[in-house]
């Protein structure tokens, strides 16, 4: 008798453990038979429209949500065909309560046909699931048209035009010999002395463009302003060396210097060599110029152009050499580090004004007056939307021009 | 024609950018494209330019024997040994299966890459660390009332920024702890401030771009 109860135990807890098993054999097998789905209610008021600003290669579509949007939908897939019959060809999807899709695929200049399937799908293992569809009303043909303006970009071209037309004016009005007061910059005033005082210590003066190409509005004007700083070096014949980090700076660079030589009568003095290439490497560039600066000493530097990192690490290590330092950069987040480091920096938009000081060419001042002009005008807009908005007045919703 | 030409393709480039940023059809649209692909191949042939300007400067400072002829001597000897492991590497992508390079983990410019350049440019990267401590040190001295603004800001950016300033702090009300003041810090004034320049930078550009297009700007072609 206990044996037969032992048996039976032992055949209880043998079903007991197996349970689980015969009950994922039931899953599996309503996997197999993939029972029916409820399908939700179809989209409606499907449009495609072409993309508003564009250059003619997107179309907007859009719907109205699914009645069971929140109840049933899992996601939307949006198809497209070139014929209102098909094949439609599914291009992509948005989650639920989403009802916006651009398509940016292959549509230039080809008309397409397009609608929406609210799709409720339910997941029975991680690699089956069922899906009930239901597709919305076919909405075309539709083409793509490229824009000749950009509308999102007229605020833009307004005060482009306005600060244009600022410098245009101030400029006509030097040429036609009038006086222009232009406020002084310190950081500008400075570069006569801080060549002065290389030439008396019988030292070099360090020319720094900055490690950005000349693809850079700054170093552009880095360039612009060494040219300056050549004239002025040629004439108090003092050596000036120009290490740069791309080797089209280089180029451009020697031949900045080059003619600068040569205005001031001192074509002899120029030797190819002050300016040149080190490396593209941002941090082996400024290994490089620390190590000419300590062995050097030279006593002025001028760093001016695009900045990253390695502006705190080319100021410090100047500093330390003893020399004058000027800096200007147009990355906001250096200027701090130039301001603690260096004797003067040029803020903003002192870099660009810098070239124009310096040579006090009358058109060149008269565009710094325009710019000024402009600086004024933005400030002055800046302050009737600030009121407008305390108001509760907004002009970025008055102006959407999407 | 020396100065005539390049002013007159600067000021075709110059229009022709303007007009692609506010018109998006075709050609336009293009033009964005094409420029940078044109950039890019002048500046791969610049390349060797640069690569001898460097050569020609370390030989010459060698051959001389001047005070630092050692470095030039090692940028010789680390030039030559990277570009030597990259040509050995070689490029193996067009017709071999399966398409090698070398610039692939375990290849000898890898290891250089690895073993040198990633180490030495990280120790670069790490004494800026010191560098900020040393500027610190001296932009926060109060010589005046601007600096003693900056060293009280700087002073709860800092302590607003580190658990020990939410630790000192955390008794008081909320919106009067540290690391609050620290937000509203940057928030609002650094913010300003930082505009402020921002808009002065694309004014500066706006005016430097056209003075360069118009042609009256000229120093960067003639010095």
């Amino acid at each position: 008798m206990d044996r037969l109860k032992a048996l039976l135990f032992l055949t209880s807890v043998v079903i007991l453990l197996c349970l689980p098993a015969f009950s994922q054999t039931s899953i599996d097998s309503a996997a197999a038979v993939k029972p029916a789905v409820e399908s939700p209610a179809p989209p409606t008021d499907v449009v495609a429209k072409d993309t508003k600003n564009d250059d003619g290669s997107a179309l907007d579509i859009s719907w109205q949500l699914s009645p069971d949007d929140k109840r049933l939908v899992t996601k939307y897939v949006v198809l497209r065909s070139k014929s209102p019959n098909g094949p439609f060809v599914g291009i992509g999807s948005t989650t639920k309560g989403q009802d916006f899709y651009t398509d940016n695929g292959d549509t230039v200049g080809v008309s397409y046909y397009y609608k929406i399937a609210a799709v409720n799908e339910v997941k029975l293992t991680d690699s089956t699931s069922v899906t009930g569809i239901s597709e919305s009303q076919v909405v075309g043909p539709i083409k793509p048209i490229a824009q000749w303006f950009n509308m999102r970009r007229l605020n833009v071209f307004f005060w482009l035009l306005v600060t244009c037309a600022a410098i245009l004016f101030y400029i006509m009005q030097a040429k036609s010999g009038k006086e222009l007061y232009v406020r002084k910059i310190a950081g500008i005033d400075a570069v006569d002395d801080a060549i002065g005082r290389a030439t008396e210590m019988g030292r070099k003066v360090f020319f720094v463009p900055g490690i950005q190409d000349m693809d850079d509005v700054a170093t552009i004007a880095a360039i612009t302003i060494l040219g300056r700083v050549a004239r002025i070096c040629a004439t108090n014949d003092t050596m000036l060396d120009v290490p740069v980090s791309r080797s089209l700076v280089m180029v451009t660079a020697r031949e900045s210097v080059r003619e600068a030589y040569s205005k001031v009568g001192r074509p002899d003095a120029f030797k190819e060599d002050q300016v040149h290439y080190v490396t593209d490497d941002q941090f082996g560039y400024a290994a490089a110029i620390d190590g000419m600066v300590m062995r050097d000493k030279p006593a002025a530097m001028f760093y001016m152009g695009g900045f990253f990192a390695e502006a705190l690490i080319l100021a410090e290590t100047g500093n330390n050499a003893g020399a004058i330092q000027i800096a200007g950069t147009n990355q906001p987040a250096q200027i701090p580090f130039f301001v603690a480091a260096c004797d003067y920096t040029l803020i903003g938009e002192e870099l660009f004004a810098a070239s124009a000081y310096l040579e006090r060419e009358p058109r060149l001042l008269g565009s710094l007056k325009g710019q000024d002009f402009a600086k004024g005008l933005f400030l002055l807009a800046i302050f009737i939307l600030l009121i407008l908005f305390m108001f509760g007045i907004n002009w970025v919703t008055i102006m959407d021009v999407s | 024609m020396k100065r005539e030409i390049p002013l007159i393709i600067t000021f075709v480039a110059g229009v022709a950018f303007v007009l692609q940023y506010f018109i998006p059809h075709y050609p336009f649209n293009r033009f964005e494209n094409i420029f940078s692909d044109w950039f890019a191949i002048v500046g791969a042939f610049a390349i060797w330019l640069g690569a001898l300007s460097l050569m020609k400067l370390c030989l010459l400072n060698i051959s001389k024997k001047s005070h630092d002829w050692p470095i030039s001597l090692l940028i010789i000897i680390s030039f030559l040994s990277i570009v030597i492991a990259g040509a050995i590497d070689g490029f193996h992508g067009l017709n071999s299966v399966p398409a090698t390079s070398f610039r692939d983990p375990g290849t000898n410019f890898d290891w250089f890459y690895q073993n040198v350049y990633t180490p030495l440019s990280s120790t670069m990267f790490a004494i800026l660390a010191f560098f900020v401590a040393s500027a610190s040190y001296r932009a926060f001295r109060a010589r005046n009332t601007a600096a003693t603004l900056l060293l009280v800001s700087a002073f709860f950016v800092m302590i607003g920024r580190v658990p020990l300033g939410d630790y000192l702090s955390g008794w008081l009300p909320e919106r009067m702890q540290f690391s609050q003041w620290a937000n509203w810090l940057m928030a609002f004034p650094n913010t300003a401030g930082q505009r402020a320049v921002m808009i002065g930078i694309a004014l500066g550009t706006v005016s430097t771009s056209l003075r360069i297009i118009l042609g009256i700007e000229r120093s960067h072609l003639e010095g």
